[in-house]
């Protein structure tokens, strides 16, 4: 991630108002800014059509560490500041950025920082499984926390209410008809149609980052596979990538190959479910039954290839923890083949089917304003006209090898969204040729050295629902003293709240689907 | 419609084609499962799939068993969307404790009489979650469990096994 000309211009921009200094990190631009100068950041970083990306918090002795991180062009700046206070209060950036809205939130909630200014400081991670005082992610909180005997229902949340004849409410959740996660809807409705939709989640906050706190580089990489199933290489080569840079640890070229092959993998096997599910939803049940055939087929591959067949921990620190042999290459090679023919089939029955023409068309619009303005990510992005993939504009190896194109369409409905996946499967087939070829005889593991104390490390890459950002730091001893990952569902749900207004509820399973958020990727 | 029509006379039924040995397993494993429903249930099972904290993993694997390759509705088993329709609890993830009540509460509703399978090692033994202020691990430090399919995932012949295992309880 080299200096580009804007962060110059922006920096000017800035000295006449805060004061910058500049922090030496091997993974991203760091600057450090006054506490007080925090909104006015944001302010100026909008101005400049700064992306907002990520926001976490780190208690370190008795001092706390705000981050937040931003994106232009490619180029991510990892902005600091550091409190002294027992309660900090720091002025909030959610009135700048609508997309720090609920990061701010989990950061109030577990660590006990103040955002001023909020627009909604309402509880968000915490429902009722620690009081109101307590901070599970400052150091003086047990990992064990003292649960009662039964958690009690978070009952009392103040939901936004409305008003008026004929309006109505529909509760929906945490439990759901379907074989899906848990996560509570609430809607207000007019007859058939959608006037409000507040999301509730946090249903499945498993304590990801507190349990992550002093574990080796192995141990992390195995949970950061678990913080939600179906990105499993996804978020593992995220927190790889971030512990490799804190460790100064380069890996062979024929391990980074085999992670581009293991990440295309992923998102084909996913946009087939998915493609299947949103035509499910609608019930054109020919293409649910086609898609689910192919992507079983696809994971029958991945087990015979890589003997698992959703990828779990084959990227390991500094390195991977399997070999692609010729005979497996041959395979592939045969299976994309293979699948681009059939797709080819099926596709010309989906764009032919009337069925889909009615229901996908227009429904569940997302505005390109809207989708920049709420810093969505991946095919929800690329279907709302928002034309970045980390991939391409902030590359790393093997991407960098390799010249692919960025499908993307300004429809911003379901089709669209639909469409796009479709596009993003040959893509990553290209891809996985072009790998395939490059392969060369290699090592598949770098020793691993251990970093020093204080390490820190920022892994960003594109999982299939888009950009992941890891952001890590290391203790004494090789252990783990902080781990935040920022699913890209946790910018993309705010964005379903949106786009489901003015369409009728029964379509709001397939608006879902198509944006298919990770319930647990967003909890942690 | 005609793409539609000949898409699907030339995919064929690839449920029928369990010719290699592995898949043969899951053809006998699906009739003894089918054997076991028929004297115990008259004929079918419903499962109500609840994911109580898990990373979505598990969820994708119980998925495939709804696809056409194991199209487990032929041996009578299908899932169904209310507890008070279901006999069998299929629950993934540890309990994060935020599920908890909900788990109960599920459990509740479910009429009697009722078999809990605990899937996945999460559900097994709280997995790399354990046992923390946000997790009450295992799925039987919240409700009774009857069976537990380990794996992480289970794969879909695992989850076909492990129901088999509960069938002759």
């Amino acid at each position: 991630m080299s200096d580009s000309n804007w962060t110059t211009d922006f920096l000017n921009q800035l000295n006449s108002d805060i004061t910058i200094a500049q922090i030496d990190n091997p993974s991203t631009i760091l600057w450090q800014i006054e506490t007080i100068h925090w909104q006015r950041f944001a302010e100026i970083a909008l101005q400049e059509k700064l992306r907002w990306v990520a926001g976490w918090a780190e208690q370190q002795g008795t001092q706390f560490f705000i981050h937040a991180c931003f994106e232009k062009q490619g180029t991510y700046i990892l902005l600091r500041t550091v409190s002294d206070e027992q309660r900090p209060s720091i002025r909030s950036q959610a009135t700048v950025y609508p997309a720090a809205n609920r990061s701010e939130r989990h950061t109030q909630d577990m660590f006990g920082i103040n955002f001023i200014g909020h627009p909604d400081n309402r509880r968000w991670t915490r429902h009722q499984a620690w009081p109101e005082d307590a901070f599970p992610l400052r150091k003086d909180f047990p990992v064990q926390g003292a649960p009662e005997a039964i958690t009690p229902p978070d009952m009392h949340y103040p939901f936004v209410k409305s008003y008026g004849a004929g309006v109505y409410e529909i509760p929906v959740g945490p439990v759901h008809a379907g074989i899906i996660e848990p996560g509570h809807f609430r809607f207000q409705a007019v007859g058939e149609l959608i006037l409000n939709l507040e999301e509730r989640l946090g249903y499945v906050h498993k304590g990801i980052e507190k349990i992550a706190e002093g574990r080796s580089p192995e141990a992390l990489a195995r949970l950061a596979g678990r913080v939600s199933g179906d990105t499993t290489v996804g978020h593992c080569w995220a927190a790889c990538r971030a512990m490799e840079y804190a460790a100064d640890v380069e890996i062979p070229p024929r391990a980074a190959l085999i992670r581009g092959i293991l990440a295309e993998r992923e998102r084909v096997a996913n946009h087939l479910g998915d493609m299947g599910a949103i035509c499910n939803d609608v019930a054109f049940i020919f293409a649910q039954m086609q898609f689910t055939r192919l992507r079983e087929q696809w994971l029958r591959t991945n087990a015979k290839v890589f003997k698992h067949r959703l990828l779990m921990d084959k990227i390991v620190p500094g390195g991977v923890a399997c070999d692609v042999s010729e005979s497996s290459q041959a395979l592939i090679k045969q299976d994309i083949v293979q699948l681009r023919k059939e797709l080819a089939d099926i596709m010309l029955a989906v764009d032919l089917s009337t069925t889909l023409e009615d229901r996908l068309y227009t429904a569940g619009y997302l505005s390109p304003e809207l989708a920049a303005a709420y810093g969505t990510l991946g095919y929800v992005a690329r279907a709302s006209g928002q034309d970045f993939d980390v991939r391409r504009d902030a590359t790393y190896a093997p991407y960098d090898q390799v010249t692919f194109k960025i499908p993307v369409e300004s429809q911003g409905d379901i089709a669209s969204r639909f469409w796009v996946r479709h596009k993003e499967i040959n893509v990553a087939l290209k891809l996985l040729e072009q790998f395939i070829d490059l392969l060369t005889p290699g090592e598949l593991l770098t020793a691993w050295k251990t970093p020093l104390a204080g390490r820190e490390g920022l892994g960003i890459v594109e999982g299939w629902r888009g950009e992941i950002v890891t952001y890590l730091r290391f203790d004494a001893d090789n252990r783990i003293a902080r781990y935040y990952t920022r699913d890209p569902s946790i910018l993309n749900w705010p964005a379903l709240e949106k786009l489901v207004l003015n369409n009728i509820v029964p379509d709001f399973p397939v608006c879902n689907k198509s944006l298919n958020g990770s319930y647990s990727g967003n909890d942690l | 419609m005609f793409n539609i029509i000949k898409k699907t006379l030339t995919t064929g039924v690839v449920t029928e084609r369990f010719k290699t040995p592995s898949d043969a397993d899951l053809e006998q494993l699906g009739i003894e499962i089918k054997r076991h429903i028929d004297k115990n249930f008259y004929g079918s099972i419903a499962i109500r799939a609840v994911d109580a904290g898990s990373c979505n993993g598990c969820e994708l694997e119980i998925h495939a068993l709804n696809n056409p390759y194991y199209d487990i509705e032929r041996f009578g088993i299908h899932f169904v969307a209310s507890p008070r329709h279901a006999d069998v609890l299929l629950v993934t993830g540890p309990v994060s404790r935020h599920m908890q009540t909900a788990l109960l509460r599920t459990y509740e509703a479910t009429p009697n009489p009722k078999w809990v399978v605990a899937v996945g090692d999460c559900a097994a033994c709280g997995g790399e979650f354990g046992v923390s202020y946000a997790s009450c691990g295992a799925v039987s430090s919240v409700i009774p469990v009857d069976m537990v399919i380990a794996g992480c995932p289970p794969t879909p012949l695992a989850l076909l096994s492990g129901l088999l295992g509960l069938m002759k309880k």
